[in-house]
């Protein structure tokens, strides 16, 4: 079939979106915010991926992260603290055609829906998860959170915070059916956008924290690794991450890891300084809860009554003379 | 019940006829109360519920009721670990389990005096109790035994003492698990129940084992049958007025589980609890035939979260749970309400507050289920008032959900849930299954809360729709579904909200009165007590008492025309499974006393004075109880009359 020259050029514009095709309202993070970075970067692999925005649903739960989908021109659903990961379940049950994202905080996630996070990763549902961990609780005013470094002072923990931090990294990766981890800080936006893409091309649950600042409460929580390529660990693969080589220049320490390779995933996940970015660990052969659940039936009127009929028949006292 | 058969007086002692079998005389009766009751584990409630279908099978009425310990496996020959079921067989319809039973099949004396302590058997029941304890080689059981034997004769009980183990030995190995079903034949022949339909329905109860195991348990069943023939000198039978319509025998819960299956909706959400899980059992295994899921989520929020992301993405979706489940549900109903996303709620309502009685019924939750989470959220609330209304209810739930935008609350109980009784065969209607979710373009200019002034319904927009991109949100939002912290924008919403009850309000139509529309009192009860309440109102109403009765389906909105109905009676009384403050405390007065739910309701709604009667006992509301209350309202108010 052939096409006439407008045609074709008309199609390559609408078929070929635009950034501004995904934004929706002006971010009202604080300035220097590492949600925008996440953002910018999502919104780009939208556009890339020339995903229809009818068909994406950006799914998030109570916290400055989850304010993520008024930003999006999508479908959105800003539910209540710590459920974003059963609504986003739900919703993937229920239509395998639409592009499920979620975006959660280290409270969100990590404390208020701790028990949800454990389970989702086991559901190994297809999904694409940003957890934005800035190590504290920046809606309600600067509390600490699951994830905030001992000693960190915050106003529920004015003498330093006494625990050590949660690990969300060992965490996910300790539970039965991850399929999907890596991390990614908001200063590096490259490196950010390849991870957000692999998870976005994973199958399955894709698990991605991200470090991000919180310039309002935490202002130099960071700067040490901000400033320093050194300490940030590289992790690069053929099957994983590969940096351009203007990154490569600055980020000199790297170091070869096969996401396959589970066990040194969680090796290298329990190292906090430097920090480690890149895929940690990947397995498409996890089987998804909703494939394992949806029968693949086409439920017409009819095929729902014949099941009906012969539930009821089994139930049934027929009258005297019935054949 | 319908009005006549519920007018009749009850009648046990009929006429004799000699039995054509035996030459035994045999007592034909309008109906009779039977309990099978045994350690948990020795399968007295299947032999009480395959006595139920038999029965069924032969047209009677029947209600089955579960005695049911809370425990999995309570110490043996203890009064706690009492389990079983009650059959109430009667002629025509049975809407309730009855008062006390007229004959009881006891496995050990210990069970049945937990049942005698409750004030379970009528004065001179027949008792049918296991013999084997009396030579039990342990003293202080066989002591009990006599004890209690004695004590039953003493107090007029008719004690028959059956050696079912020993009987059974001959033809099982493990002569305590066949015990039930010698019980079974034993029960058939006392009622002059169909040998071959019984057989029948021991296949289908161990259908799912080997033959070997159907011939046993066949056998057992013959034996009992012949015993009872043998060595027993009474026989009844309980003619069946024939229904011309085919019925199914289901219990509540197994009603709610068809229900969900015909309303077409296609996910389930639930977490395990009692007594509201075995309608997911159910569902479980029938749903996934017609392309439906059963998610048992890690939690009750997560179920209800679940339904909710469903349910937002197109497919109308029900969480199932009890209690407890219901209260950490409660946040998220919240979310649903204020995103006007369709959901059913379905609460089999157990004893509360906290743990409470998970297996006992109670009434306790209409109030969290109408007020329950924080803030103004209006959402339906309805009662199933029987087992058939189990079926509808969610049908009915599933369209109002998906037509309104609105969270519809079923309640349930533990009454209901394990209960069995007849009833028509549903004709499916194409009008009960839910459409496909729409996704047609939105037309230009459309916002995602276009809320209409006169109802304050909006058109949903669902995803997958094209230009119906928005960001649905939990926080108070303008009708493009921004995010409003204007004060009139948020004033807005709650109106519109507001506005869908109001709107719904004036599709239903008043409900029924049972009896006259006029007299000294009227009964306004909801949920399981429809047939309890309905037929003590017979009974009363056959004495020539002016009581009618009225029973609430939709408890949130109230239909209309409940005002004019309650004025045309010189009194109002509720009766209900949930608390309210006794008068005859002496600390209790108008001042501070605690009415029942659905008393407050009515009183707070309409500004009548209505009174109220509860019993939180644990166990269905009986129609004996019901006329008692009723007889003492009816001196009351006209002594005060007097006054």
């Amino acid at each position: 079939m052939t096409i006439t020259a407008p045609e074709c050029l008309l199609r390559l514009y609408e078929e070929h979106p635009d950034l501004e095709d995904y934004q929706g309202g002006a971010p009202r993070w604080c300035a220097g915010c590492g949600d925008n970075a996440i953002l910018a970067a999502v919104q780009r692999l939208c556009r890339d991926e020339a995903l229809r925005p009818e068909k994406t649903a950006f799914i998030s739960g109570i916290g400055c992260s989850s304010r993520f989908p008024h930003y999006m021109k999508t479908y959105g659903f800003h539910g209540i603290h710590g459920r974003a990961l059963p609504v986003a379940e739900g919703v993937r049950m229920a239509r395998p055609d639409l592009h499920v994202f979620v975006s959660t905080g280290d409270g969100d996630c990590c404390s208020i829906g701790a028990g949800h996070w454990i389970h989702a990763v086991r559901y190994n549902m297809n999904m694409t998860v940003f957890l934005h961990d800035n190590h504290v609780y920046g809606l309600t005013k600067k509390q600490a959170s699951p994830t905030s470094p001992r000693g960190l002072r915050t106003n529920t923990t004015p003498r330093g915070a006494y625990l050590e931090a949660l690990n969300p990294l060992t965490v996910t990766l300790g539970v039965q059916n991850a399929s999907f981890v890596a991390q990614a800080v908001d200063w590096i936006p490259e490196i950010l956008y390849s991870i957000v893409s692999a998870a976005f091309h994973h199958k399955g649950f894709s698990f991605v924290r991200i470090l991000q600042r919180c310039p309002k409460f935490l202002p130099d929580l960071f700067d040490p690794w901000l400033h320093d390529p050194q300490k940030v660990l590289v992790l690069t693969h053929d099957n994983g991450l590969q940096l351009s080589p203007g990154l490569a220049k600055v980020h000199k320490n790297r170091r070869e890891h096969d996401p396959a390779d589970l066990d040194r995933a969680r090796e290298i996940a329990s190292g906090a300084d430097p920090i480690p970015v890149g895929i940690l660990y990947r397995n498409p052969g996890v089987p998804c809860y909703e494939d394992l659940r949806r029968s693949g039936k086409l439920r017409t009127g009819a095929f729902v009554r014949a099941g009906l009929e012969a539930e009821l028949d089994k139930f049934t006292i027929w009258p005297q003379g019935h054949a | 019940m319908s009005e006549t058969l519920a007018a009749q007086p009850v009648e046990n002692a009929g006429r004799q006829a000699p039995s054509p079998a035996s030459g035994k005389a045999i007592t034909t009766l309008s109906e009779h109360i039977v309990e099978v009751i045994s350690d948990s584990g020795e399968g007295a409630q299947v032999c009480g519920q395959s006595l139920g279908a038999i029965a069924a099978r032969m047209g009677n009425g029947v209600w089955t009721l579960e005695i049911i310990p809370a425990e999995i496996e309570p110490p043996a020959r203890s009064t706690e670990g009492a389990s079983g079921s009650r059959i109430r067989l009667g002629s025509g319809r049975m809407t309730n389990c009855g008062d006390q039973a007229d004959l009881v099949v006891a496995f050990n004396e210990q069970v049945l005096l937990a049942r005698l302590r409750a004030g379970e058997f009528k004065p001179g029941c027949i008792v049918l109790l296991e013999s084997l304890w009396r030579t039990h080689p342990d003293k202080e059981i066989a002591a009990s035994y006599l004890q209690t034997h004695a004590r039953l004769a003493a107090a007029g009980f008719r004690v028959y003492e059956v050696p079912m183990e020993r009987e059974c030995r001959s033809l099982v190995a493990d002569a305590r698990r066949g015990a039930n079903m010698f019980a079974l034949g034993m029960l058939c022949g006392l009622y002059s129940l169909d040998l071959r339909l019984a057989r029948e329905q021991v296949a289908r109860a161990f259908g799912s084992k080997d033959a070997g195991v159907v011939a046993a348990n066949v056998a057992l069943l013959e034996a009992g049958h012949g015993w009872a023939e043998a060595q027993l000198d009474f026989k009844f039978r309980i003619p069946a007025l024939r229904s011309l319509e085919p019925q199914i025998v289901v219990n509540g819960n197994t009603a709610l589980a068809l229900g969900v299956l015909a309303s077409g909706m296609e996910i389930c959400a639930m977490y395990p609890i009692t007594p509201a899980t075995s309608a997911s059992h159910y569902l479980s295994n029938v749903f996934e035939k017609v392309g439906g899921v059963v998610h048992q989520a890690e939690d009750e929020i997560a179920a209800c979260s679940f339904a909710i992301g469903a349910s937002y993405a197109g497919k109308c979706a029900v969480t199932i749970t009890s209690g407890p489940g219901f209260s950490l549900k409660q946040e998220a109903i919240g979310l649903a309400v204020m995103g006007e996303i369709p959901l059913v709620v379905v609460n089999v309502q157990r004893g509360g507050p906290s743990t409470g009685q998970p297996t006992k019924a109670e009434q306790g939750d209409l109030l969290a289920a109408m007020f329950g989470s924080h803030g103004d959220a209006p959402k339906v609330v309805m009662a199933a008032s029987g087992i058939e209304d189990c079926f509808y209810s969610i049908i009915t739930a599933r369209k109002i959900a998906e037509t309104f935008n609105m969270v519809v609350v079923v309640l349930s109980d533990a009454n209901l849930a394990t209960s069995q009784q007849p009833f028509p065969r549903p004709k499916f209607s194409e009008a009960w299954m839910a459409p496909p979710a729409d996704q047609s373009a939105v037309p230009e200019g459309a916002r995602p809360y276009d809320w209409n002034a006169l109802t304050g319904l909006a058109r949903r927009f669902v995803p997958g729709q094209p230009e119906g991109m928005h960001t649905l949100t939990g926080l108070a939002h303008d009708r493009r579904s921004r995010v409003a912290y204007d004060p009139e924008i948020n004033e807005e919403g709650i109106h519109s909200r507001s506005l869908k009850l109001a709107a719904l309000q004036k599709t239903l139509k008043t409900p029924p009165v049972f009896g006259d529309p006029e007299g000294e009192l009227l009964v306004a009860g909801w949920g399981s007590t429809q047939g309890a309440i309905e037929e003590a109102v017979g009974r009363l109403r056959a004495e020539g008492c002016k009581v009618s009765s009225v029973h609430l389906r939709f408890l949130q909105p109230l239909p209309p025309g409940i005002k004019e109905l309650m004025q045309r009676f010189k009194a109002v009384i509720t009766i209900e499974g949930n608390w309210c403050d006794r008068r005859e405390d002496e600390i209790i007065d108008e001042g501070n006393r605690r009415y029942s739910a659905l008393a407050m309701l009515l009183r707070s709604r309409y500004l009548v004075d209505v009174d109220c009667w509860s019993e939180v006992r644990g166990q269905p509301i009986k129609p004996g109880t019901i006329c008692r209350v009723i007889r003492e309202a009816l001196e009351r108010n006209r002594e005060a009359a007097r006054r």
